[in-house]
């Protein structure tokens, strides 16, 4: 199913829900859009989302693309996290804008080791299927997170809070529009632009391409298939890592329990929903950092549960998945009208005879 | 003796192909009765008509006199009908007995596995088909897991058993175990049909033999008064070979030489055996041979596509053996592969990407790693139109053209690297009269050119018309190599099925 | 080592294995049928959820254990159709059902019960105590004694009845099953269906048979530990089964040896670990049925 048409299904059947339920759906939605779009307060918070969303989701596409299911986005977005505070607050006497280079670099570093040394060397040699191996990976990454800043973990900061250190002041991200939005607007807008050109083109990401549309043809044409393999989720980690680094330069500015963000899992329906094109990561990106801040905002208005902004993109998944539902329905439809007309030509037969 | 199973003037269309357009076949209760033809000739859509896959546009099937229609292949087991696929439908997981006896188990819900592995020794005693009703399939040889699949249909009560292609994965001692079998069930009253291109088996295990060609049957004799010649040119037909007006040329220096070549698959079957060959400049050699003896590992082995595990290929003087594909193409070995659209092509991709498949590294596709679209795009324009691909849009993608188009791509892109050596495997397959004369034309036009040429085809008129020499591979080897110029299509049919001529007008190749 | 002869650290090692157990034979289930299924989460959750509700609306544990069972079997049920009937991607689909079932959950959370959460007049299941057993089976929820004959259950069915023969062979290879006369959809169905109402089974563990109560989110992640018990228990019932006692004991002394200079949190990733260990064939390499996650489509 087009990806215009499953939102646009789940949206009506969202509607249909709250309206059941009680609810005005148009007050319940337009609450929605307003705490989205509504001012630039809202603007600013919803793009500030979306950061993380279309990096980590330009990570995942990236895989998608070579044919592999990155599905450890999250855990690769917390290693990237964990380098880029173990950077910032180790550094000192650093430029501010080299600090933050060499904290972004080593997130992308990190996540992409994470995601292309085990998953894929896994993947490639062992024939282990790289969505376990990159779920597993995934907790390992949170548990190793959550390890390091309890009491006694090694970034933990004194205090009863379990987080780290704080990142040097000099290595955080400009605001540019408070309260959330900061350079780190420009770091996906650049990503973007960035994979689109290696992906179409660069021979790299050509083959990265012939590898995900036909295996068998890569072989043919003398690609080294294995190689590819760790190269793309090695590059799906690094976007991923890159995300968490950014966000944590942005905002945070430190590692802290909150492990629920949950922008890896999303910026996996971000890719979906794009179709894996890099620019439509961006606008799915937006939409989903829409519904998750407009969905505070609407449950505030109209006491609808922003767990409804979940139920519609479980919704949307499903419907992307079964695109076959379409052709299916269609020809469900076919049929029984079918039948009704036979039913009616008999029915005509009987009363001649 | 009474007929058992009867088709009488049976139809099959598919959209182009009269897959059968004919047939007669009368087997009769207590015989061992073969279906002899070439690879095309219509044999296994016999076999899924007579099993239920399809059913027939137009004629008969008769079960001891009484017209039946299946309309699945459950109904058809129902009837009595058995059948053995040349792929076969076990579980390599599972043990024997779970195999023979799954989808009707002995018990009730509980499943009685020491009950079934007792009927599968009953049945494999009565049979004589020994077999351990406990090992794992996938721990047996293929000639042990086709005993499996024969009690399989056994057990079902299969009152006619159909054998579609047997030996066709056997080692020559599992094929004779086979063939013992055969004549034992026949000895107890089953009738068997026996589907093979082999005429030596066939007449070694058949009482009568009915031959088709071009999805007719042309005629069924009695096995004893056949001759090998007969049934071959019963098989080949007799049909004036066109021969494609063809300048004489001297060919040049050795392009590619293969010395002692050994190839085995990726499920480790020892597939080319010992293959020793020359090509040289301006040559055509044809590899004759019938499908799935070995011609397709032989090319893919000197593409790089599969290891050699013995043996050597030169190309230009140099050893290529270890070299990975893309050196092999770099150094001007260009590769129509048999399956174009999963190997030869990416048909999400348009022809401009499809055009850079296999050189993307190099002008005018990239420089330093970066695409160059507008050159490439170019060069792809101007390969659609010498090669006349339809439609002329570089922006299409493969997947949209017909079969025919998608080919001239495919050669146009393997040709226009301007290669010394050409190996393309059924560059015709499937495609219509005038694409088929167009590919012939480029192929003579290369020849003409200096180009070394492998030619691999199962048609063996384009074989013939095409090639100045002619190897004819069988289990793996080459048979023999004879001039194109005096070989008939019945000395190259009986070369297919192993029998090497015994007169000398065979000439001896030089190069082997 | 006065930890390990604590007779705490062992009861709760089994609570903690009930959970993990139920699921991964539920995932088990499925994949022995062909459909692969990262869906574990979202539908104990829909368990966990309707557990408790209708625990609370009837005011009878057993009746809201039946019903939470259902709604995962119901989910599961639509989960299977897109997969088998429509052939879509199963991952996709499985993250699908869990963001939905995470949302739904929530959603019927707060619109049901408001902010305030379940009730807390809830009727939750009964404790059932063995002391003659030792003092690990007292007081122990009396799912723990349905998952051990559970356990036995399953394995009897997959691997002694027909039926279960019949859901091995279309997970391994279900063209040959079709041609043996098999309804390929049916068994698949069968597979998912049961299997989603087993790891719905453990989501009322959670809600009804340890608490009288539904948290959002309150599976964390267990149906993805449940993935990896499946995986290192090598897709059978037994072997899940002693992955989540072995996934469940980490956890619990985790719990025991907080404070005592072991990081609970290191302890967490064993299951993680083993399993990418047991895929990649260095700890007794785990493969999938040959058909898993494979969709088939009958000729004809």
């Amino acid at each position: 199913m087009t990806p215009v048409l499953a939102t646009a299904l789940a949206i009506l059947i969202g509607a249909a829900i709250a309206y059941i339920l009680g609810f005005d759906p148009f007050v319940a939605y337009g609450a929605l859009l307003t705490g989205a779009f509504g001012n630039t307060m809202a603007i600013s918070s919803t793009l500030a989302g979306a950061v993380p969303l279309a990096l980590a989701g330009l990570g995942v596409s990236v895989a998608f693309r070579a044919g592999l299911f990155n599905i450890g986005a999250e855990g690769q977005y917390w290693i990237g996290v964990i380098a880029a505070v173990w950077f910032g607050y180790h550094l000192t006497g650093w430029p501010g804008w080299l600090h933050t280079l060499v904290c972004v670099v080593a997130a992308a570093v990190a996540g992409g080791l994470w995601g292309g040394l085990i998953p894929g060397l896994a993947k490639a040699y062992r024939g282990a299927h790289e969505v376990i191996t990159t779920m597993m990976m995934s907790y390992i990454a949170i548990y190793f997170g959550q390890y390091l800043i309890a009491a006694g973990g090694p970034m933990h900061a004194p205090g009863y809070n379990a987080q780290s250190y704080p990142i040097r002041q000099d290595a955080w991200l400009t605001v540019l529009v408070p309260p959330q939005l900061t350079t780190a607007v420009f770091f996906a807008l650049g990503t973007a632009v960035a994979v689109w050109w290696v992906m179409f083109h660069t021979t790299v990401g050509f083959r990265l391409r012939t590898v995900g549309a036909n295996a068998r043809a890569a072989r043919y044409a003398g690609i080294l298939v294995p190689a590819y393999t760790v190269l793309a989720l090695g590059l799906s980690g690094l976007l991923a890592g890159l995300a968490g680094g950014v966000q944590v330069l942005a905002l945070d500015h430190r590692l802290m329990w909150g492990f629920n963000t949950g922008y890896g899992y999303t910026a996996i329906v971000v890719a979906l929903l794009a179709r894996n094109h890099p620019f439509g990561v961006l606008l799915a990106a937006v939409f989903f950092s829409a519904l998750s801040t407009g969905g505070q905002n609407m449950q505030m208005v109209s006491q609808l549960p922003s767990s409804l902004t979940d139920v519609l993109t479980g919704l949307i998944v499903f419907f992307v998945a079964a695109e076959r539902m379409v052709p299916l329905a269609i020809a469900w439809y076919r049929r029984r009208r079918g039948v009704r007309v036979q039913v009616a030509a008999a029915g005509e037969g009987g009363r001649e005879a | 003796m009474s007929s058992f199973l009867e088709v009488v003037d049976v139809h099959k269309y598919f959209p182009g192909v009269k897959a059968n357009d004919g047939v007669n076949l009368d087997v009769r209760a207590g015989e061992v009765h073969a279906v002899l033809g070439e690879n095309g000739a219509g044999k296994s859509t016999l076999m899924k008509l007579i099993s239920g896959l399809y059913q027939p546009d137009a004629g008969e099937i008769r079960l001891e006199g009484r017209p039946v229609r299946f309309g699945s292949p459950r109904n058809a087991i129902r009837a009595g009908i058995g059948m053995v696929h040349q792929h076969f439908m076990l579980i390599p997981a599972l043990t024997v007995a779970d195999n023979i006896v799954l989808g009707d188990e002995p018990g009730g819900i509980r499943y009685k596995r020491r009950t079934a592995a007792a009927q599968v020794r009953a049945l494999s005693q009565k049979y004589r088909l020994e077999v351990d009703p406990l090992a794992r399939v996938e721990q047996l040889s293929v000639g042990l897991q086709q005993r499996v699949e024969i009690l399989k249909v056994l057990y079902r009560r299969a009152r006619l058993l159909i054998l579609d292609e047997p030996t066709a994965v056997l080692t020559p001692q599992e094929a004779e175990e086979l063939f013992q079998v055969l004549r034992h069930l026949k000895a107890q009253g089953t009738p068997v049909l026996f589907i093979s291109h082999k005429l030596d088996e066939v007449r070694a295990v058949a009482d009568r033999i009915t031959v088709m060609r071009a999805g007719r049957t042309v005629a069924t004799v009695p096995a004893a008064d056949a001759s090998p010649q007969e049934l071959a040119n019963l098989m080949v037909g007799r049909e004036v070979v066109l021969r494609v007006n063809k300048p004489p040329r001297t060919p040049g220096d050795v392009v590619l030489s293969v010395r002692n070549l050994s190839v085995t698959d990726a499920e480790r079957r020892l597939r080319v055996r010992d293959v020793s060959f020359e090509v040289r400049a301006g040559e055509i050699l044809g590899i004759a041979g019938v499908d799935g003896n070995g011609q397709t590992e032989l090319a893919d082995a000197i593409a790089g596509l599969l290891p050699a595990s013995g043996g050597q290929v030169a190309f230009l003087s140099q050893d290529i053996t270890r070299l990975p594909p893309g050196e092999r193409t770099r150094r001007g070995i260009a590769y129509v592969p048999q399956d174009r659209q999963r190997d030869g092509l990416v048909l999400d991709f348009t022809l401009v990407e499809n055009a850079m498949l296999r050189d993307v590294s190099h002008p005018p596709f990239s420089r330093r790693g970066i695409l160059q679209h507008r050159p490439a795009r170019a060069y792809t324009e101007r390969l659609l139109e010498a090669f006349d691909v339809r439609p002329r849009d570089p922006d299409r993608h493969a997947g949209d053209l017909s079969g025919g188009n998608q080919q001239k791509m495919i050669l146009a892109r393997e040709v226009s690297r301007d290669p010394s050596l050409l190996i393309a495997v059924q560059p015709t397959r499937g495609l219509d009269v005038g694409a088929i004369e167009g590919i012939h034309r480029q192929l003579l036009r290369l020849r003409e050119a200096g180009k070394a040429i492998l030619l691999v085809s199962l048609e063996l008129d384009e074989i013939l018309s095409l090639s100045d020499r002619i190897a004819v591979m069988h289990h793996g080897q080459v048979v023999d190599i004879v001039p194109a110029e005096t070989a008939t299509r019945e000395q190259i049919g009986l070369l297919m099925t192993g029998t090497r001529v015994g007169e000398s007008e065979v000439a001896q190749p030089s190069n082997r | 080592m006065s930890v390990l002869t604590n007779p705490q650290l062992w009861a709760s090692t089994l609570a903690m294995t009930v959970p993990l157990a139920l699921p991964a034979i539920g995932g088990t289930f499925s994949e022995r049928a062909g459909v692969v299924n990262i869906a574990m989460e979202g539908i104990m959750l829909m368990g966990a959820f309707f557990g408790v509700a209708f625990s609370y609306w009837t005011g009878s544990a057993w009746l809201g254990l039946v019903f939470g069972v259902l709604m995962g079997g119901l989910l599961a049920a639509v989960f299977a159709w897109a997969a088998i009937r429509l052939a879509a991607d199963q991952v996709v689909l499985g993250m699908a059902v869990n963001i939905f079932a995470s949302g739904l959950t929530a959603f019927l959370l707060n619109t049901l019960f408001g902010y305030e959460g379940t009730p807390p007049d809830t009727p939750p299941l009964p404790f059932v105590s063995l002391p003659w057993l030792g003092p690990v089976f007292s007081h122990q929820s009396v799912l723990l004694y349905v998952m051990f004959a559970i356990v036995a259950l399953s394995h009897w069915f997959l691997f002694h009845t027909r039926i279960g023969l019949r859901i091995r062979a279309v997970g391994e290879n279900p063209l040959a099953a079709d041609t043996a006369g098999l309804n390929v959809w049916r068994l698949r169905y069968a597979g998912v269906i049961v299997g989603g109402m087993l790891s719905a089974l453990g989501g009322v563990y959670l809600s009804i048979g340890i608490l009288n109560s539904f948290d959002v989110g309150m599976t964390n992640g267990r149906g993805f530990i449940a993935l990896a018990a499946m995986i290192f228990g090598k897709w059978t019932p037994v072997g899940s089964f002693l992955a989540s006692l072995l996934f469940g004991f980490s956890t619990a002394l985790g719990i025991a040896l907080q404070g005592q200079g072991v990081s609970p949190d290191l302890l967490s990733m064993i299951p993680y670990v083993l399993t990418i260990l047991a895929l990649t064939g260095l700890v007794g390499r785990s493969t999938p049925p040959a058909a898993d996650g494979i969709p088939y489509t009958p000729i004809r």
